[in-house]
């Protein structure tokens, strides 16, 4: 039994009357404006950071785009990550329900069930452990610029260079061969992005085939990596299946995507380009800053199992709040003028990688690839620039993380 | 004025997302097991105090908590 608000006095009136107008999630960019959160999500987060919402499928939610608003509620365990209470907010799924987590799928857990995961992982991807990574980043990244050098004066930039960078690590962290990592993130981008249901199912099986051979073979013969060591824990091969589907995916299709959309925001801002080539000790700060404007995995789902006061509303048990992390990490009341790319700000305290108690687990990687790998493209093409009209740059429409598809880039040879 | 910040953790909340090792190394490190947080410093100085109480606010767990004493000693 829940109690009545109004007999409540710290639970304040019911929303005012032009702001109780439940809206739908903006999705569409403004044209010209590929860094830029709609037009619309922005102008809610300006009105009301915490505003009714509602889902495809009827469901009268939350939208919340407020930078403090979205930190709390990230950072509240009563609000849930349980991926069978959800309500899709880009389509209406009909009468299929939502599945519980996959054994190992830990993201769409709460605890205990997540931290017996988490824990398992967070040993292996620390600051201090990242760090000595970095030299094999700087090897990797010289291999690739070495080749973009030799291939001429023009590459695609994302396949000649942000994808790779950041795939070569996961698979060796993690001890996948290099040489199948792209069936894989064939069949992952199907899972995630196709509409065809018997694609997605045939892609998940396919996928699900793989990494149990895999699995299988590192439990018979364990190499130095991160699979090989979770053999020695308790996970049953399923779970090591799912742990092992949702690092590789999360590894291959983020920092991916950063690299390939700040790139083209570099390229966008030739003041802030030139900065960061002048002085590489800038990286460090310039990829917070990057990290904020871009805020590529978005949004974030929560749901409150139980009625949760927050921000002055009422969430009721059951309702589903979109966390808009694109629009937090543009919030004027957290950053003076948000919607300026200035590698000299200190971003800290974004929402890019998360709050709470699911925030990014490899954020310490993603670091470290970020700051080694785009100083190192700008330092070695002083005259890098894009080979298309920036409108022709292909976005990527996928609704969970957010990139280009491509980016042509040229230079002049030395 | 004198001020001693005092370190204390609670490693159960901890979650291993390293941003105290990462905003204030000086003060913090993850262990290798876990990943979880463990003070170098309780009391750090004051060249770092800023960046532990940074630390303590980034920390995605609230598993830090900073605690301020005022150490001046009045001159008579």
């Amino acid at each position: 039994m829940h109690d009545d608000p109004s007999a409540n006095p710290a639970v304040p009136a019911p929303d005012l009357a032009q702001h109780s107008e439940p809206v739908t999630l903006p999705t569409d960019r403004r044209k010209g404006c590929p860094f830029d959160p709609p037009a619309e999500l922005t102008q809610y987060r300006d009105e009301q950071p915490l505003r009714r919402l509602r889902f495809p499928d009827g469901h009268i939610g939350w939208l919340a785009t407020g930078h403090s608003v979205c930190r709390a509620i990230m950072a509240d365990a009563r609000f849930s990550s349980r991926k069978e209470l959800m309500h899709d907010p880009h389509m209406d799924i009909g009468d299929m329900e939502m599945p519980p987590a996959a054994p190992g799928e830990f993201l769409h857990m709460d605890e205990p069930q997540h931290g017996r995961y988490r824990k398992l992982l967070a040993g292996k991807f620390t600051v201090r452990r990242m760090r000595l990574l970095t030299e094999r980043v700087e090897q990797v990244t010289a291999d690739h610029l070495d080749a973009m050098e030799k291939a001429g004066t023009a590459v695609d930039l994302v396949s000649a260079f942000a994808k790779p960078i950041p795939a070569i690590m996961i698979c060796e962290l993690l001890g996948v061969p290099y040489q199948d990592r792209n069936s894989f993130q064939e069949q992952a981008a199907t899972i995630f992005n196709s509409d065809n249901l018997d694609d997605k199912m045939a892609a998940y099986t396919a996928i699900q085939a793989y990494l149990t051979q895999l699995v299988a073979a590192k439990r018979t013969e364990p190499t130095d990596d991160i699979l090989s060591d979770l053999t020695e824990s308790d996970l049953t091969d399923e779970e090591l299946i799912g742990v092992g589907f949702l690092v590789l995916a999360a590894g291959l299709d983020t920092t991916a995507n950063m690299l390939g959309l700040g790139t083209f925001a570099l390229l966008s801002n030739p003041d802030q380009l030139a900065a960061l080539r002048s002085d590489p000790s800038l990286a460090g700060q310039a990829v917070e800053e990057l990290l904020r404007y871009l805020t590529i995995a978005d949004p974030m789902l929560r749901v409150a199992l139980e009625d949760i006061e927050i921000d002055g509303r009422l969430i009721k048990a059951g309702e589903v709040i979109v966390v808009s992390l694109q629009a937090a990490n543009r919030d004027p009341a957290k950053y003076p003028e948000p919607d300026r790319l200035d590698l000299h700000r200190k971003a800290i305290g974004h929402l890019a990688f998360g709050h709470g108690a699911h925030q990014c687990l490899g954020q310490q990687l993603a670091r470290v690839e970020m700051s080694v790998a785009f100083p190192a493209l700008l330092t070695r093409f002083p005259t890098l620039r894009l080979a298309v009209p920036p409108e022709e740059v292909p976005l990527r429409a996928n609704p969970g993380i957010y990139g280009v598809q491509s980016l042509p880039v040229t230079w002049d040879k030395e | 004025m004198a001020v001693t910040l005092t370190i204390t953790v609670d490693r159960d909340r901890c979650v291993g997302a390293g941003m105290c090792a990462l905003t204030a190394p000086e003060v913090f490190d993850q262990d290798d097991e876990e990943g979880r947080v463990v003070v170098l410093d309780t009391e750090p100085a004051p060249a770092h105090q800023a960046a532990a109480r940074h630390a303590a606010g980034l920390c995605p767990a609230a598993a830090i908590t900073v605690t301020a004493t005022d150490t001046t000693t009045h001159q008579q």
